[in-house]
């Protein structure tokens, strides 16, 4: 659930490749030629560092994911280095898992599921926030604090709180006249407890982006519509929300981006149990490169990389959306 | 049109619903303090008690005595990603804000895709390089590995906020006869305090709270992070919940301090560009 996104700003200035190359072709003075030489130079050592941590820690880590999915590695041929290619036969025995489909499934669940929550919880905080009361930033930044938190954190306390004797949810349904529900420990669960702590931790995000899209609707629209007679769901319906729709676009987008490699919380809570009840791409590649005593490298990595190849579709949904918006 | 009086009833109903939402919202962390408080042989008790009315502190005991040096390798390890991700991030980001190098467009599209990329894809293969170079279990790799989730927001907040930072300042500089570097350190780098600030918090917060990268690459070191602290203490089937909560407590100031010192710097990080300015 790291957070970081695009900057939009930045498009503008940087990066006009050919800029410099510019003034060659008008024939301006040699010494200008040489001075844009000399920048671009400049510009590169600035870069360059940037350049050579990219390859090294992000090009390299994945070439070995990839290098590990296409090879046959044996805990003693991890080590020695020299296990036998074998195409796609790890991505074969991942497909044909009994795992596969269910992990699939889950992973879709969980992130659909946590999203739209999310996002509905997020929109209407926001909507709220934005009535600007007494205590209203305060409240608000209080709101960030599950998104703060350490994810072992989270989730620690969740499982607690959802014990199945000694839970304070248990005990909350016991007084609603519910029977208590075994949410980590049984299979019909595991998957709905992980997604309600999910929710909890992404509301916060949701709520800051869409609280700051809420401050680029001009206030005039809303005084011209309550004096129209409108009421505050149809302000809500015929100004909010349309005006909101490429902010949702972008936080949906970006949501679901990082919903699908949620791995931490699952983990922690119930390890994908039981029986793979909770199990996700994520956790299950996972579970096959470490989570076992005989480790199974090659098709963790293989998972690895399915689980980016979805993550990737939906990045570049999201560039593709985010750049008509700035067109 | 409301009269004044009406307008006033209604903050403050908006008001009460506030405090009460935001309460329901932080039942967990309450929740968290006060078993941290609660007494073991009151740990499974029916009713739960939903306040502590018998505080102890013998979890907030069991911090000092097993966590200490796992708060202590967090920190050192959270102050390492800080320093390395300014060192990269903040001439990157000036470079392509202000000196347009060749490709500078890919490579912030490729800063984009790298942070879709999923933490356990990155760890396995970070697992097979660290094997190699003898950097499994050591405190310094594991920095490495977590300034990964911090380098490319590093770099894009960088480059956002310097594109702000009027050009005639650099030239300026430049008239005066200050070097490329030098116009970065003396010139740009103090004006750009903020996105320092906001970078630093966020490296911080995410290295303090990373727990994939220090469960697959320093599962055995000598110097484990407090992620690893708490996940010992749940893993052992531990039944001392209230040792298992101070431990989360404490591992939560961080978060804590950022928010209270910082906080408009915290909501400028979540939302840099995402939403249209």
């Amino acid at each position: 659930m790291t957070l970081a996104r695009v900057d939009r700003r930045q498009r503008r200035s940087p990066a006009r490749p050919g800029a410099a190359g510019l003034d060659d072709r008008k024939g301006l003075p040699a010494l200008r030629r040489r001075q844009g030489r000399r920048s671009r130079l400049t510009a590169l050592a600035f870069v360059a560092p940037l350049l050579a941590y990219l390859t090294a820690f992000y090009v390299y880590p994945l070439y070995r994911n990839l290098d590990l999915s296409l090879r046959d590695y044996t805990v003693r041929s991890f080590v020695a280095g020299d296990a036998p290619f074998s195409g796609l036969d790890n991505f074969r025995t991942v497909l044909d898992d009994p795992t596969f489909g269910p992990a699939m499934r889950h992973t879709m669940v969980f992130t659909l599921v946590s999203i739209v929550f999310q996002y509905a919880a997020g929109l209407a905080l926001a909507v709220f926030f934005n009535r600007h009361f007494r205590l209203a930033p305060t409240l608000r930044a209080l709101f960030l604090i599950p998104w703060l938190l350490p994810l072992i954190v989270s989730a620690s306390t969740w499982s607690w709180m959802l014990n199945s004797e000694s839970g304070v949810v248990n005990y909350a349904l016991h007084l609603a006249g519910v029977a208590p529900v075994d949410w980590l420990t049984s299979p019909h669960w595991a998957l709905t407890s992980v997604i309600i702590a999910n929710i909890w931790i992404g509301i916060p995000f949701n709520l800051v982006i869409l609280y700051s899209g809420l401050q680029n609707i001009p206030g005039e629209l809303y005084e011209a519509a309550s004096l129209d007679g409108a009421s505050a769901w149809q302000q809500f319906r015929h100004i909010t929300f349309p005006l909101l729709r490429p902010v949702s676009a972008i936080t949906l987008l970006l949501g679901l981006v990082y919903t699908l490699k949620v791995f931490d919380l699952i983990w922690i809570m119930t390890k994908g149990g039981p029986g793979g009840a909770s199990s996700t791409l994520a956790t299950w590649s996972y579970q096959l490169g470490f989570g076992t005593l005989l480790p199974k490298f090659g098709p963790g990595a293989a998972v690895g990389n399915i689980l980016i190849l979805i993550a990737l579709a939906f990045g570049l949904l999201y560039i593709r959306v985010q750049r008509r918006q700035e067109a | 049109m409301t009269s004044p009086r009406a307008g006033a009833w209604r903050s403050r109903r908006n008001t009460a619903l506030g405090v009460l939402l935001t309460t329901l919202m932080l039942f967990p962390v309450y929740w968290m303090l006060n078993v941290s408080l609660t007494p073991q042989q009151d740990m499974r008790k029916t009713p739960p008690d939903l306040l502590p009315l018998h505080p102890t502190f013998e979890g907030y005991r069991a911090v000092l005595d097993d966590q200490m040096p796992y708060l202590g390798t967090s920190l050192l390890i959270g102050l390492g990603t800080v320093a390395l991700t300014l060192v990269l991030a903040a001439p990157a980001g000036f470079a392509l804000a202000k000196l347009r190098p060749r490709g500078g467009g890919p490579l912030g599209l490729l800063l984009l895709v790298a942070q879709m990329i999923p933490g356990i894809v990155m760890a396995m293969g970070f697992y097979g390089i660290f094997l190699d170079l003898g950097l499994l279990n050591s405190w310094w790799g594991l920095i490495i590995a977590d300034s990964t989730i911090a380098v490319p927001f590093g770099v894009m907040i960088f480059t956002a906020f310097m594109s702000g930072i009027p050009g005639e300042l650099i030239s300026a500089a430049r008239i005066d006869g200050a070097g490329t570097f030098r116009t970065f350190w003396s010139v740009v780098l103090p004006v750009s305090r903020n996105a320092v600030v906001t970078v630093s918090l966020f490296s911080f917060l995410w290295s303090w709270s990373d727990f994939v990268f220090a469960n697959t690459l320093d599962g055995g070191g000598d110097l484990r992070p407090i992620t690893l602290g708490i996940y010992k203490y749940i893993g052992n089937n531990n039944q001392e919940w209230n040792a298992i909560m101070a431990t989360a407590v404490v591992a939560s100031i961080p978060a804590a301090v950022l928010l209270v010192l910082a906080q408009r710097y915290v909501a400028a990080g979540v939302t840099a560009g995402a939403v249209k300015d």
